[in-house]
């Protein structure tokens, strides 16, 4: 097992560094130049050339690029030019929101989508079974944005049970020193603050986590029909088990072996549909950040955001791969 | 086990329902001292003078005051930290008497020295600071500075020539040619007087140059301490999660009834209307016009329209031919239906334009002024007068991922114009890209034959929107007409306030003769509060002017 890791985190040095070059030349083949996106309305030719010059962006890309993985090595990944913060400051700020939006979200795919799936397999084309698949259709094919608003108009607007906006109630003063909100109040013995972080989770999770929610109840659905038919489960069966442990023990263990591998791709799908789920929602998390990056040509923010976002990419497939082979010992050997 | 599951769901489902309702039972307007605003961005620094945003410029508004001020809902000049002032015969010493007792937010006095410092500090803006992107309003009002940076224009460029203390509460502020805009111009939020010990202490100037060349502040001035003498301060500022200021105890007017507003970021227009309807925040600003309608049905909400000052506009650069020749100038304007689109999209409240100042201004023009009305067969005829023969191909721009008051949705816009065109003997080729930076590059770099833009005022001053974009030759327009520029200069030179509009009206009628540009609406850039809140004045230059010390919760 250990070897096993110890291959895999080798494997990451190639491609950290392969993503590395993607992203910075990726960012410099966008039309525009941040010279001319910082200098504004009234930029001359020469204000834009005189910039260009002075920092460097007139190099050839290599000695840019060599420059740059310099910094980085020394952990700097430079400054916001739309923000006039230090990416490192937002990261700190921005990364807890994403990565508590994408968790709540996966809790809540999975939380509903596992039982949903396995409710329909149970009960293979009955009304659950139907009702189970049309729910599914519906999850995958509406955008986001439009469940967004949907739901906060439903629980936010007529209702008021949940919050529309934000990480947190505007009033609060709650103190954060993580940033994880959630962990925050448990930590300050703020249970208030930690409540209502959850209830401005709700919403939201529910439209990000709508799409992966379709796919796993899907998946588990098809598993467990699998599963179910295999010799071993009517083994088990045909020696007495009772219903219930035949599900746990042999059904279920081995039905959630392609769920898993489902559940850290869309982990990273989770990351990108962040961005409209954070715009709607007004979280100032990574998403909202690295769209608006994008506009104002924010170089520094761009390279520095999309490759840490990368490398958590990378990190959680290593962390679905080990689960997996937790999971089937035949991954191990091989 | 399904049972199990079944049940599991349906008592997580009532936990969740029950949890939810009993918390939305806790009332949320039970802080009544507390206005929560909806912006759409965060602000980028807090130090007006080297900020242009709107969203900087909205709570430093509350935070530093100016030596002169405009009367709520007006663009008169009225007293702020300046009770009185005179001016010189030549026009070229503008004496302020100052508002005696007066202290900054850190308990220092303000006085004829803090003037000084403030302009001084101005003027000699290091080289990093001389930016477009950070000293604008600087560059715009007063040209030059002390020091200039490399191909920056020095003091004998500038406006400004220096500053006098006569005594604690006189002072004298001297330039090097008359300025009949200049009183106006210091009334704006960029020239708010801030404390020189804070200024010092914070280290407002010091800062970095980063690998893109932006300047960034390494002391604290801008980002935790900026210290003026205005109603609110700075309490704390999370970027991305909230700003919050609270009342300025030391404040020299009428106590705020609202003692903390709290700032709160968020980007899309839709998130902020239904954040307003569920009681989340209690205003916002830049409301989209299709929801003045939505708003405009519940009595919870109240909209306000600012006076229409905003101008949208199609430009034409005259350096691309066939726009050389004043026909098809003529052609393009009597083929734009102008005022169709502003009828169309602008919620109700677009006026068409038939000229560059608005109607309100001395130096609008009420006869003279070339009117062209859509005419679809005029244009086609004046095009063939021009030797050219109808389809004429032209490239028109517009932009992506922009709303502007002038122009909400400008895809709208361009698709309504393109449509007009087509039918007047032209062949539109569409040329879109994202407003910042390419399409605003590209245009202001002269490459547009003919664009969507438009014009928010700084200050509502002829000045503002004649001689900011026709008083020297610039690539945008691509036209040299020296005796517009000599007919501008004069006009914003002129001391009788019955001369300066007659000269501002020859300008408004000349720029309609050459056609720089054909301006289609006046728009309304709108702001709502809740209804609980009472005394807000829209301000015909939009928030830069709205102090939120006069609200109440009625």
């Amino acid at each position: 097992m250990l070897r096993f890791i110890v291959r895999r985190l080798l494997l990451l040095i190639p491609i950290l560094i392969g993503l590395s070059i993607l992203v910075f030349v990726w960012i410099r083949a966008l039309p525009g130049s941040p010279a001319e996106s910082l200098l504004g309305e009234h930029a001359t030719p020469e204000a834009v050339a005189q910039i260009r010059h002075q920092y460097g962006l007139d190099e050839p890309v290599y000695v840019q690029y060599w420059a740059y993985l310099k910094t980085l090595a020394s952990g700097d990944l430079g400054t916001s030019i739309a923000s006039t913060r230090t990416v490192t400051y937002e990261l700190e700020h921005r990364f807890p929101a994403t990565i508590e939006l994408a968790l709540a979200a996966m809790i809540f795919a999975i939380g509903v989508g596992v039982p949903l799936g396995f409710l329909s397999a149970k009960r293979y084309r009955s009304g659950v079974d139907h009702a189970g698949l049309a729910a599914s259709l519906i999850g995958i094919s509406i955008p986001i944005f439009f469940l967004a608003i949907i739901l906060k108009y439903i629980f936010s607007v007529r209702l008021g049970w949940l919050p529309s906006i934000g990480r947190e109630d505007t009033l609060s003063e709650a103190e954060h020193p993580t940033n994880f909100y959630v962990l925050d109040g448990i930590i300050t013995g703020n249970l208030g603050a930690s409540w209502d972080a959850i209830r401005h989770l709700i919403l939201p999770a529910i439209a990000l986590g709508s799409i992966p929610l379709a796919i796993i109840s899907r998946i588990t659905r098809a598993s467990v029909l699998d599963v179910q038919n295999e010799d071993y489960v009517r083994t088990a069966r045909a020696k007495g088990l009772a219903p219930r442990t035949v599900d746990r023990r042999h059904v279920m263990r081995n039905a959630l072996l392609p769920v898993t591998t489902i559940i850290g791709l869309q982990m990273g799908l989770l990351l990108s549909g962040a961005v409209l789920t954070e715009t709607v929602f007004a979280i100032p998390g990574m998403g909202s950040w690295l769209k608006e990056a994008i506009f104002n040509r924010d170089y520094p923010v761009l390279q520095g955001g999309i490759l840490f976002l990368a490398i958590v990419f990378v990190f959680v497939n290593l962390l679905v791969d080990i689960t997996y082979a937790l999971l089937n010992p035949r991954v191990r050997v091989s | 086990m399904a049972k199990g599951l079944k049940l599991a769901l349906a008592l997580g489902a009532v936990a969740l329902l029950t949890a939810t309702a009993a918390f939305a039972a806790s009332d949320r307007g039970a802080a009544s001292d507390t206005l929560v605003y909806g912006a759409s961005a965060d602000p980028s620094l807090l130090d007006p003078s080297l900020t242009s945003d709107g969203e900087s410029l909205r709570p430093t508004g509350q935070i530093f005051d100016s030596l002169v001020g405009f009367k709520k809902g007006t663009s008169t000049v009225v007293p702020s930290l300046a009770t009185k002032w005179t001016t010189s015969k030549n026009q070229l010493a503008w004496t302020f008497k100052l508002r005696k007792g007066v202290q900054f937010s850190d308990g220092t006095p303000f006085n004829a020295a803090a003037v000084c410092a403030n302009f001084t500090r101005w003027y000699s803006f290091p080289a990093p600071l001389q930016s477009d992107a950070l000293s604008y309003y600087w560059q715009t009002v007063f040209g030059g500075f002390a020091k200039p940076a490399p191909g920056g224009l020095g003091p004998d460029k500038s406006l400004y020539k220096g500053c006098k203390a006569h005594g604690q509460y006189s002072v004298s502020i001297l330039l090097r040619r008359p300025s009949s805009s200049f009183l106006a111009a210091i009334g704006l939020p960029n020239f708010g007087i801030a404390s020189p010990t804070a200024l010092k202490k914070y280290e407002a100037d010091a800062g970095t140059v980063d690998a893109t060349g932006v300047f960034h502040p390494t002391g604290t001035f801008a980002t935790q301490h900026p210290i003026g003498t205005g109603p609110y301060m700075l309490q704390s500022w999370t970027p991305g999660n909230k700003m919050v200021l609270v009342a300025n105890p030391k404040y020299w007017g009428p106590k705020p009834k609202i003692k903390r507003i709290i700032y709160i970021p968020i980007g899309d227009p839709s998130a902020r209307l239904q954040a307003l309807q569920s009681g989340e925040i209690q205003a916002y600003d830049n409301v989209a016009p299709q929801d003045f309608a939505t708003i405009k049905g519940n009595k919870k909400f109240k909209l306000y329209l600012r006076p229409p000052t905003s101008l949208g506009y199609v430009g034409i650069n005259q350096s691309l031919p066939p726009m050389n020749n004043p026909l098809v100038r003529q052609a393009v304007a009597y083929g734009l239906n102008g005022a169709a689109v502003a009828k169309a999209f602008y919620g109700g409240v677009g006026t068409p334009a038939t000229q560059f100042l608005p109607p309100s201004l001395a130096g609008f023009a009420k006869k003279g002024v070339p009117v062209f009305k859509y005419d679809p067969a005029k244009s086609i005829a004046l095009l063939k007068q021009a030797g050219l023969t109808p389809p004429v191909k032209i490239d028109f721009w517009w932009p992506t991922s922009v709303s502007r008051p002038y122009m909400p949705d400008p895809q709208r816009n361009f698709e309504a114009f393109a449509a007009s065109l087509n039918k007047a003997g032209f062949q539109v080729e569409a040329h879109s890209s994202p407003w910042r930076p390419d399409y605003r590059a590209g245009v202001q770099a002269g490459k547009a034959q003919l664009f969507l833009f438009g014009w928010n005022p700084d200050f509502i001053d002829p000045a503002n929107y004649l001689n900011v974009h026709f008083g020297s030759k610039t690539a945008q327009f691509g036209f040299d007409n020296q005796a517009l520029f000599t007919l501008l200069a004069k006009a914003d030179a002129a001391s009788n306030a019955d001369a300066r509009a007659a000269l501002y009206q020859q300008a408004s009628i000349q720029v309609m003769k050459q056609l720089p540009v054909i301006p289609y609406v006046w728009a309304a850039g709108a702001i709502v509060f809740d209804s609980s809140v009472k005394g807000f004045v829209p301000s015909p230059v939009g928030t830069v002017n709205e102090p939120m010390s006069s609200l109440s919760f009625g």
